[in-house]
């Protein structure tokens, strides 16, 4: 639920992303604020450069203790992902993103017509799940074995353990 | 500095002690929340702290060392007491011209500036406002001392969510843009987690826990195991134990470094279980020494 004023989005250029919080998931709320974070590198939605929501907005939308977002900001910054530049701001430094957003967009879209697939077949949520992490494992494992040279029993060891 | 220190500190009422043998020290710059049963204290500790009532033993210092009473104190430490305190005969516009009288500091300007945000009207009457308007209009005139404590009881137990969300989403931002510090009473435990990054805990009329939040919760596990070795374990201080005929809960005084029994888990412990299980408790207590000690410049302890 976003309970931000309008005049306020208006009046400045929007941050990249915003932040948004569970408070279901057990998960302490500095942490959900790196998460989302690292989540938004991977999928390309913050490059370097970028500035992150400034701590007072944050404080202000989500009426949270500002000791926690600069909680979050600190362990950011000690990942090596953001730097603060003082009187500025919190800045990206680094990327987690392999690929840029263009190709990410058409891997999640062939992936949807897998998914269809799937479901069509008769598959449940926890069924795909469990045939994506089982394939996602075999290929990873196949592919340090071919890596190493043909050492099929090391890969499967590392595999396991 | 420390904004509030108190010394064996008591308030009797009569024959009852509303407080007592109360020591703890909140330094500067954290958003306190104090929790507790109704009874247990609350009120009468914010009101000792504020100086609206005189101890009965001991003494509290606020702002580094100064008497509640003191000129520098009072222009210090904002207070919204329980249910907005406001004359509901009175405009908006009124109030700030009384508020402003009454006292040595009051910033006008920021006041209206924050009124026209939240889109009160400054002719309308306080007793027309809404709730939470009415709520926000005591929190506008408090900030507008421009206090470097805000000290609040139970100020958001009458709110709807979003005038509680916005309620708190000022006194949060008023907290990173002016560096106040807040003191504030509540019942609502889950809201506290996000708020509050010191605690503490009184039940009846005494101190149970004051620290710093991510301390206490990281100096505590519960444990999940069998109920039938539930009573065996010994190796840190069971707080609270809740049993069923085949599963015990213990909470106990550990971090992720002490070792979990064979065939027991260990999970974190948020706010709100901290809290409940101390409560529940009333003889426990958490009281980490360093707190007091951690003060870096000595400040004396007045009555």
């Amino acid at each position: 639920m976003t309970l931000d004023k309008d005049d306020s989005e208006a009046a400045r250029p929007a941050a990249p992303i915003e932040f948004r919080l569970d408070a279901a998931s057990g998960v302490p709320t500095y942490l959900q604020l790196v998460h989302q974070v690292e989540h938004a590198l991977r999928l390309g939605y913050l490059k370097p450069g970028d500035q992150l929501p400034k701590v007072r907005d944050v404080v202000a939308s989500l009426a949270i203790n500002p000791n926690t977002v600069l909680k979050a900001y600190r362990e950011l910054e000690t990942k090596g992902l953001t730097a603060g530049r003082p009187g500025q701001g919190t800045f990206i430094e680094a990327t987690l993103s392999q690929v840029a957003l263009p190709e990410l967009s058409a891997l999640r879209r062939s992936l949807s017509g897998w998914l269809s697939t799937a479901d069509e077949a008769g598959l449940d949520e926890n069924g795909i799940v469990a045939l994506f992490t089982s394939a996602l494992r075999d290929f990873y494992e196949r592919r340090r074995g071919s890596r190493t040279g043909g050492g099929a029993a090391s890969g499967r060891t590392e595999g396991v353990a | 500095m420390n904004v509030v220190e108190a010394s064996g500190l008591g308030k009797q009422y009569g024959s009852t002690w509303a407080l007592r043998d109360c020591s703890l020290a909140i330094p500067a710059g954290h958003v306190t929340a104090l929790v507790g049963p109704n009874g247990a204290g609350k009120t009468t500790l914010l009101q000792l702290v504020v100086g609206l009532a005189a101890p009965s033993a001991g003494g509290v210092a606020v702002l580094g060392g100064r008497w509640p009473g003191s000129p520098a104190a009072l222009d210090g430490i904002a207070f919204v007491a329980q249910e907005t305190p406001l004359y509901k005969n009175l405009s908006a516009a009124d109030m700030l011209h009384l508020t402003r009288n009454l006292n040595r500091r009051f910033d006008q300007a920021s006041a209206e500036a924050r009124l026209a945000e939240l889109g009160i009207p400054l002719q309308r009457k306080a007793g027309r406002l809404s709730g939470g308007q009415q709520a926000q209009l005591a929190l506008t005139l408090a900030l507008a001392r421009r206090p470097r404590l805000l000290v609040l009881d139970e100020p958001v137990a009458m709110l709807d969510p979003i005038a509680r969300h916005d309620f708190m989403a000022t006194v949060l931002t008023a907290a990173v843009d002016d560096g106040v510090s807040v003191l504030l009473s509540s019942h609502v435990l889950v809201e506290l987690e996000r708020v509050a990054d010191y605690l503490i805990v009184l039940s009846r009329g005494r101190l149970q826990m004051a620290g710093e939040l991510d301390d206490l919760l990281a100096s505590h596990r519960v444990l999940t195991g069998p109920a039938a070795e539930a009573g065996r374990y010994a190796e840190r201080p069971v707080v609270h134990v809740r049993r069923a005929a085949a599963q015990a809960h213990l909470l106990v005084r550990a971090t992720v470094d002490d070792p979990v029994p064979p065939g027991w888990e260990a999970h974190p412990v948020g706010l709100e279980e901290l809290a409940l299980a101390y409560l529940r408790e009333p003889g426990a207590a958490a009281l980490p020494g360093p707190a007091r000690s951690r003060q870096a410049e000595p400040s004396e302890v007045t009555r």
